[in-house]
């Protein structure tokens, strides 16, 4: 063997792959080359993974706000992972307005009640993004317009959204999203507890 | 030509580095050497067994804990731990609500921009420790990195903190006596003597000088030797809490890349099979 | 120009064959790296390195983009930027780890690829366009890793980063204007630092463009080999695929193992404990050492001390730079017509006398300034600029060279069929 194989060219190497010891040989050569791409394959994952949201910014996914300074009729602006976040406390006035609309003749038909917590009807918490192209709508800050239904107003597009921050006008698909929140106290919540 | 100008450059190249040897060592030659305290007397940290170390090591939360506390009780009046978050204390034990417990009993700076003071609130899990205000002698570093930031941070770090003594009666290993070696030796008024510093002088008085001065809740008794160990532990961890994760991921990577290989040598061998003559006929 | 019995790139897939007509790039790696490339049979295991730092390369573009994801180029917030990569960011400290680490492997690589140039000749007639190519690359790969080991903005970072712009202050006349301007500032800053991000991040991309050219100016005459003569016909060489893909694949996986043992089991041990200190203007490190891969030339810019004619600072920059530079006339310092150290017995000798000296830099190189050390590093640079410009072009032509073999050929095998008709044929006449 090792005389033959002494002064092989290539082309005995193409002509050896008929004899017996092929398979194991070939076996060999796809296990090699597959374990590279199996490392290769698990070397990507933490270069993607670098891209998604890091520790500081998930710490950040819930935001505690203090509700007992907000007056009824007034609302507030706080951020809530890096957006803001609409909290209002409705007057007995503007709760009439938005129990009067007929539901079924709403664009994403909801009552004021199933938008609000139990126990806290007049404390609207909704994200301050226009579920058009999410500007940021109109109506929190004092003397802003709040447009003609008495909610929010969203000037890039002119979509009008009523007291329960429901689209009422205008291109929004639906109403302002509601993030998910409970009251930790009566005068306290906390946005974006899973 | 080219081989003409490299000799010439070669040579002046060459020259003048010999010149400056010569002048070196004529000055080195006359001169008296004076061997200074700082260079005969600095010791280098003793070994201390960490949980940690080696490849196989893991953080001992428990000792973390009690280093947090020292950190708290002792070395936080005066040094900062900035790149640290109350919020990764979870990574040593804490509970979500434990931290924010942790996190309140410290008091962080906050921006008031409708006052335009700066004001202090209870912390949040989400905040990094404070910054700590210092007005006396010496420059405290913050402490967040500081097992990376000296050589062989851990240990130095117990060292330090047990290393303290009196220059007037100090020998070293050797028994050979600082005072005699060096009368003109002195630790200047707000040092003080410490031979694993590197000038054996600090601004920093002995911060851990009594057994029990920290209470420990898990019944640890804290004696100095202790309280410097769980500390330097503590350090390592906020120097680098990737650590555990980093050395588990290692064994990984070692352990495919070892197979890998394996494979990678036999496809070499398999494909040369044919052309590598045998050692015995090369050459 | 590639060898006459070289294989042709000849598609079999549709898809391939019609990519193929349109831009012939599967043509192109395939006689660059491929079967159609033949490459003396004889490679030894310190052919590797090219590869090998091909893949540093291409290892340190990847994880340096994305580092640069995550790092902030600003005086104020670069080394927290750096801890936020290490502690908050998914992964960061891998990333980071790779990254630091890599470069010094990337170093480590260079040093034997240029260190086996050495022994081997490689920078002989017909190849000495790929070795001045080679010569640039290794001077933007130091350039690149200079202004890399600022951006964290630690104490090294920036002692380094006044250090070696101060070189440049040495220059009678310009020199202090030049280094305000390199500076944008009177010490390093936030214009600096920006600046220096900002090459960092391009100059990795122009190192790509130089190695293509020096692959390129490589498959001109083909590759070398231990023996240093020419190939002579088809049964010298061997297609580099299979064959060496698969030896370079293994040597990559010994690579790696070696390189994850440091990212992951002591990532710091190639760095400095300084740099993980926040840069201070106002304070100096008690030793500032540049990484690891500069010592040598950073042990011979301290090595000149006393002001002959010129000032010892400018001798000193002179010198580093020269030895360097001169790398770049070493083909035509050395005009022996034998390539590889194995048949040139005086050289040989010196080449190690001179990897002895470079070792010593090295070890200078982060030693702290004073005696003894430099005074053995004045010796050590008188050595090796001796070795380069005095010795190489003395030795070439005094040298009496061992008879080389007829073939590659012969050299592996120990017989060449036509070597001995070769021998008949000239007896004959």
């Amino acid at each position: 063997m090792a005389e033959t194989t002494g002064t092989a060219t290539p082309d005995t190497v193409v002509q050896d792959a008929s004899d017996d010891g092929v398979r194991r040989r070939d076996f060999i050569n796809v296990a090699a080359v597959s374990a590279a791409g199996i490392g290769g394959l698990a070397v990507i994952y933490p270069f993607v993974s670098q891209m998604a949201p890091s520790a500081d910014v998930l710490a950040e996914s819930t935001t505690e706000v203090d509700i007992s300074a907000i007056e009824q009729g007034q609302a507030i602006k706080a951020v809530f992972r890096k957006q803001p976040l609409f909290v209002r406390r409705l007057t007995p006035q503007e709760i009439k307005e938005a129990n009067d609309v007929p539901v079924a003749s709403l664009r994403d038909p909801q009552t004021l009640a199933e938008r609000t917590k139990e126990g806290h009807e007049d404390i609207l918490v909704t994200m301050g993004v226009c579920t058009h192209l999410g500007c940021v709508p109109l109506g929190a800050a004092d003397g802003e317009t709040r447009g003609e239904f008495g909610g929010y107003f969203c000037p890039c597009h002119g979509s009008v959204f009523d007291t329960a921050a429901r689209i009422r006008k205008g291109p929004a698909p639906t109403n302002l999203e509601i993030p998910d929140y409970e009251f930790t106290s009566d005068t306290v919540i906390v946005v974006g507890q899973s | 030509m080219i081989r003409l100008f490299g000799i010439l450059t070669g040579l002046v190249f060459a020259g003048v580095a010999l010149i400056s040897f010569v002048a070196g060592f004529i000055a080195w030659a006359s001169e008296e050497h004076v061997e200074t305290a700082e260079y005969v007397f600095h010791k280098a940290p003793e070994d201390v067994a960490f949980s940690f170390d080696g490849p196989l090591g893991k953080w001992d939360n428990v000792q973390l804990q009690r280093g947090y506390k020292v950190y708290k009780e002792v070395c936080a009046a005066c040094h900062s731990l900035k790149f640290v978050a109350f919020r990764d204390l979870q990574a040593i034990g804490y509970s979500e609500a434990q931290v924010k417990v942790l996190a309140a009993e410290w008091q962080v700076p906050e921006y008031n921009a409708s006052t335009g003071e700066v004001e202090t609130e209870a912390g949040l899990p989400t905040d990094n420790f404070p910054p700590v205000p210092y007005f006396g002698q010496g420059n405290p570093p913050d402490l967040s990195l500081i097992t990376k930031a000296r050589h062989d941070g851990t240990n130095y770090v117990h060292a330090l903190l047990t290393g303290y003594a009196d220059a007037a009666t100090y020998k070293n290993d050797e028994g050979v006596s600082l005072k005699e070696e060096f009368p003109d030796f002195e630790t200047p008024p707000g040092a003080y003597f410490n031979p694993y510093f590197p000038n054996l002088n600090l601004s920093m008085a002995a911060p851990l000088t009594a057994a029990g001065q920290v209470t420990y809740d898990d019944g640890t008794e804290a004696t100095v030797d202790q309280m410097s160990q769980d500390v330097a532990a503590f350090l390592a961890w906020t120097a680098e809490p990737k650590m555990q994760e980093r050395k588990k991921t290692g064994w990984w990577f070692i352990g495919f890349l070892f197979f890998a290989t394996i494979l990678a040598y036999l496809a070499y061998k398999n494909i040369w099979a044919g052309v590598k003559p045998k050692k015995s006929e090369a050459d | 120009m590639s060898f006459p019995w070289a294989s042709q790139y000849e598609p079999q897939n549709p898809l391939m064959k019609w990519v193929d007509e349109k831009l012939p790039l599967p043509r192109l790696v395939y006689n660059a790296v491929g079967a159609g490339y033949p490459v003396p049979r004889n490679l030894n295991y310190m052919y590797n390195f090219g590869v090998l730092a091909g893949f540093c390369l291409v290892l340190q573009i990847i994880t340096g983009v994305i580092l640069a994801m995550h790092y902030a180029p600003n005086a104020l917030v670069a080394f927290s930027s750096t801890e936020h990569i290490m502690r908050d960011v998914n992964w960061g400290w891998l990333l980071r780890y790779m990254h630091a680490n890599g470069a010094s492997f990337f170093f480590l690589v260079l040093y034997m690829h240029i260190f086996r140039g050495f022994y081997y000749g490689s920078y002989k007639a017909p190849r000495e366009m790929i070795w001045l190519l080679g010569v640039v690359i290794f001077l933007l790969c130091m350039a690149t890793a200079f202004m890399g080991y600022v951006l964290p903005w630690g104490q090294m970072s920036f002692w380094g980063a006044k250090v070696i712009t101060g070189l440049f202050g040495a220059i009678p006349l310009v020199g202090e204007p030049l280094q305000i301007w390199l500076l944008g500032g009177y010490a390093p800053d936030n214009a600096a630092l920006n600046r220096f991000f900002s090459l960092h991040f391009l100059l990795p991309f122009v190192i790509a463009g130089v190695v293509i050219l020096h692959i390129w100016a490589l498959h001109i005459p083909g590759s070398t080999n231990p023996t240093g003569i020419e190939v002579k016909k088809e049964s010298d060489t061997l297609p580099f695929h299979p064959y060496y893909t698969a030896k370079d694949g293994f040597g990559l996986g010994v690579f790696l193992i070696l390189y994850c043992l440091f990212v992951f089991f002591m990532p710091n041990a190639l760095g400095h404990p300084d740099n993980y200190i926040e840069a201070n203007p106002l304070s100096t490190p008690a030793l500032i050492v540049p990484e690891w891969y500069f010592y040598p030339f950073y042990a011979i810019l301290r090595a000149f001390t006393f002001d002959f004619i010129l000032p010892a600072k400018l001798w000193g920059v002179l010198a580093m730079f020269a030895s360097i530079l001169l790398w770049f006339f070493l083909p035509w310092l050395d005009k022996s017509p034998v390539r590889s150290s194995r048949y040139r017995p005086l050289y040989r000798k010196f080449f190690w006398v001179l990897m002895a000296d470079l070792a010593l830099l090295f070890y200078l190189g982060g030693a702290h300034a004073e005696e003894p050390y430099i005074m053995l590093s004045q010796l050590a640079t008188a050595y090796y600029f001796l070795h380069f410009l005095v010795i190489v072009p003395i030795v070439s032509s005094i040298e009496r060279p061992a008879p080389l073999p007829y073939s590659i050929t012969e050299a592996v095998l120990g017989k060449d069929d036509d070597a001995t008709l070769d021998a008949q044929a000239a007896a004959k006449a």
